[in-house]
């Protein structure tokens, strides 16, 4: 590929109008938010819901549980925090193969 | 949702309560929003089947494997745990991980070096039409037909749990999958099985632990294993000895080979080469991933990423089947030959339904919210991967190529859409013809197995011997299949009722003779055709051919300035060494 897109390293080629950080979409803050839901839900089970003591051997599953999506979740938010996804704009058209019927293509601005 | 917790509802297999239902909602709200997030990225055709060429390697690893770790896989193998044991992880061990590897060190720069944007797409430009036709066509039937199967067992799953009449699990499950799809496309499928993967594991992962916890650790459930192994029901039930549920090799169980050398034989080339390298190397669902990152060095870390979590899914999957095995009664009955009523059928319970009871026993509410929100994951994940890559070479391979060329950009991405939709409705009609007639659907995805099977040997003849011509490639691909499929009906039962039972093998065992047939019918045909037929010009073989390619068409000019932990042939070479140690640790 003649073109690299670092995802880790800001635009070097600011010119272009496209670069932009992903911002709210990015993967990272999905799981993040989403584990980090169940771990105060779970946590919150653990604390004050019916702890099935019966079910679980005698440990509080729920608690713990919670505290480790909670982990996990910072984990992915803090990551995305640190590192944000820069997202290419352009990327090489596939229109290259001869034997393909042509797909005509808008152009991406390049 | 709560309106559809509203409905009448049978008895269920597990008592949900208010809060798994907010946890079950809380998942439904962000793969939508998913789905919505990513429909502002897509701006074009590319965009949308191949998620522009844009996704780190950590993402589509992922994807990769979250595509695989659908119904089938997750129901399937806890069953096999519960059933035969701790042999289930060749599946992994022996039947994934050598494919995924190769796939990245030796496919990948093909598929993603060439820029075709999708593996029938490959066929045609080595192989031209013919080759092309048999490949497009058997997949894109074989993914409707899976799709529809996932969508049957997420239906019926629902069913058991949470008490809705199938035909609304059906629909609101498909419903779903259908708008974050044609929202977003591909970004939003991988965006969400990577999310999915996620679920997943927080779901299975406490469900083994406190399932270990209340059998007293590894230590008790090989004991509890050991002492159900001993009685006379279990012998009377033909339970595998204990000692080959509690190791791995050779294997007899899940083979159903009597001697343990072609056993392991069996296992090492029927699973581990031919159908493995079939399934992993050549299947579009799985390499559509890898090619949806961005670069060729992301590419070829796709399967290899991958493989790292692969290797420890059986741990989770397996072991909570194993447990249950021992500790969940119904289970315990069943395997002593029992037939306990109730299940998620209704019908009896299953080995299918280990993981579910398993779940029903040990774990409290809240913690159960996230276990059943991870199955359905599972099972979307099934179904949206099975679409997003049906899609695809509809639109490109079947729609563009044959039916309408050269049209606009947008016109195919329209097409993708209507492809999506139309897929997702034939998919309800197919879950809805599996709940009446499932031995038929089991045979059919037997039957669609066996076109994996000689496909791997085409593409690596094809890749690596320049000789080879397009009229082989269709007749060995047709011949392999047929090959295959005619050992089916000459095995015991791998067509059920229509195998002729000429030769005296059933089960696993037929599978792994049949793809081996295929794969040597295939390689010796080829051979033959090609030597008497005319090969393609050396000058259309760049970037199809190894030896016709230049090799820094092949790798990553920035590879090596990446540290070693982030380049290719280390990483498969730690993956590598990790799944042996494994074999030789269980």
């Amino acid at each position: 590929m003649s073109e690299k897109h670092d995802l880790d390293a800001p635009g070097t080629d600011g010119e272009q109008e496209g670069r932009h950080t992903a911002g709210a979409f990015d993967i990272r803050n999905f799981i993040g938010a989403l584990l980090g839901l169940y771990g105060l839900i779970l946590l919150a089970m653990g604390i004050f819901g019916d702890q099935s003591l019966d079910k679980t051997g005698g440990v509080n599953a729920n608690l713990y549980a919670g505290i480790a999506l909670v982990v996990v979740s910072a984990f992915f938010i803090g990551w995305a925090r640190i590192k944000p996804i820069v997202v290419p704009e352009h990327v090489e058209p596939a229109g290259d193969d001869p034997t393909r019927p042509a797909p005509k293509r808008r152009s991406t601005g390049h | 949702m709560h309106a559809l917790a509203g409905l009448p509802t049978a008895d269920t297999l597990i008592s949900a309560e208010p809060v798994d239902y907010v946890i079950i909602a809380l998942y439904f709200v962000f793969v939508l929003g998913i789905g919505v997030m990513a429909r502002r990225a897509v701006s074009d055709s590319i965009d949308f089947f191949l998620s522009g060429r844009s996704l780190p390697a950590w993402v589509t690893g992922l994807a990769f494997i979250s595509a695989n770790l659908g119904a089938v896989e997750i129901m399937g193998m806890s069953a096999n745990g519960a059933e035969l044991g701790i042999s289930t992880v060749h599946y992994f061990w022996v039947g994934a991980i050598p494919a995924m590897l190769f796939l990245g060190v030796v496919m990948m720069p093909f598929y993603y070096g060439s820029k075709v944007r999708s593996v029938p797409e490959f066929m045609f430009r080595r192989f031209g039409t013919g080759a092309h036709l048999v490949n497009a066509l058997s997949f894109a039937l074989a993914q409707l037909l899976i799709a529809g199967v996932n969508l049957y067992l997420l239906g019926s799953i629902v069913h058991a749990l949470l008490g809705w009449p199938l035909w609304v699990a059906l629909l609101v499950a498909a419903a779903i999958v259908l708008s974050y799809i044609t929202l977003g496309g591909l970004s939003a499928a991988i965006y969400n099985e990577v999310l999915q993967f996620f679920v997943i594991v927080a779901a299975l992962l406490p469900l083994t632990l406190i399932g270990l916890h209340r059998v007293g650790g590894y230590q008790g459930l090989k004991d509890k294993i050991t002492e159900f192994a001993a009685s006379p029901a279990a012998a009377a039930a033909k339970v595998p000895s204990a000692e080959q549920q509690l190791n791995s090799w050779p294997g007899q169980a899940l083979s159903g080979f009597d001697s343990p050398f072609w056993s392991i034989v069996g296992i090492v080339f029927g699973l581990g080469f031919v159908l493995s390298f079939g399934y992993w190397t050549t299947n579009f669902v799985e390499v559509q991933r890898a090619m949806a990152s961005n670069s060729i060095s992301a590419a070829r870390k796709t399967p290899i990423i991958g493989s790292f979590p692969k290797m420890f899914v059986p741990f989770i999957v397996i072991l909570p089947g194993m447990v249950a095995a021992v500790l969940v009664p119904e289970i315990t009955q069943l395997k002593s030959g029992g037939s306990p009523p109730g299940g998620a059928s209704g019908e009896g319970v299953k080995f299918n339904d280990s993981l579910l009871l398993l779940m029903r026993d040990v774990l409290p509410n809240g913690l159960l919210g996230v276990a059943i929100a991870g199955l359905l994951a599972a099972f979307m994940a099934g179904m949206a991967a099975n679409i997003s890559a049906f899609n695809t070479v509809f639109s490109y391979d079947l729609w563009q190529r044959y039916i309408r060329k050269d049209h606009s950009d947008d016109y195919y991405l329209r097409i993708g859409r209507l492809a999506t939709v139309a897929a997702t409705v034939i998919a309800i009609f197919t879950a809805i013809v599996a709940s009446s007639f499932s031995n038929v659907m089991d045979y059919l995805q037997t039957l669609f197995g066996f076109f994996n099977a000689p496909l791997f040997a085409t593409f690596i003849l094809g890749m690596f011997w320049k000789r080879m011509t397009a009229t082989a490639g269709w007749v060995g691909l047709s011949a392999g299949t047929l090959s295959a499929v005619l050992v089916a009906f000459l095995s015991k039962d791998a067509f059920g009722s229509l195998s002729l039972g000429v030769i005296p093998l059933g089960g696993q065992g037929a599978a792994f003779v049949a793809a081996s047939a295929a794969f040597v019918v295939d390689i010796v045909l080829s051979v033959v055709v090609s030597l008497v037929t005319e090969p393609k010009p050396v000058s259309e073989l760049r970037g199809l051919v190894y030896s016709e390619t230049p090799r820094e068409d092949l790798v990553d000019p920035e590879e090596h300035k990446l540290p070693w932990f982030r380049r290719t042939l280390p990483l498969a070479g730690v993956s590598l060494g990790m799944v042996i140690v494994l074999n030789f640790l269980f």
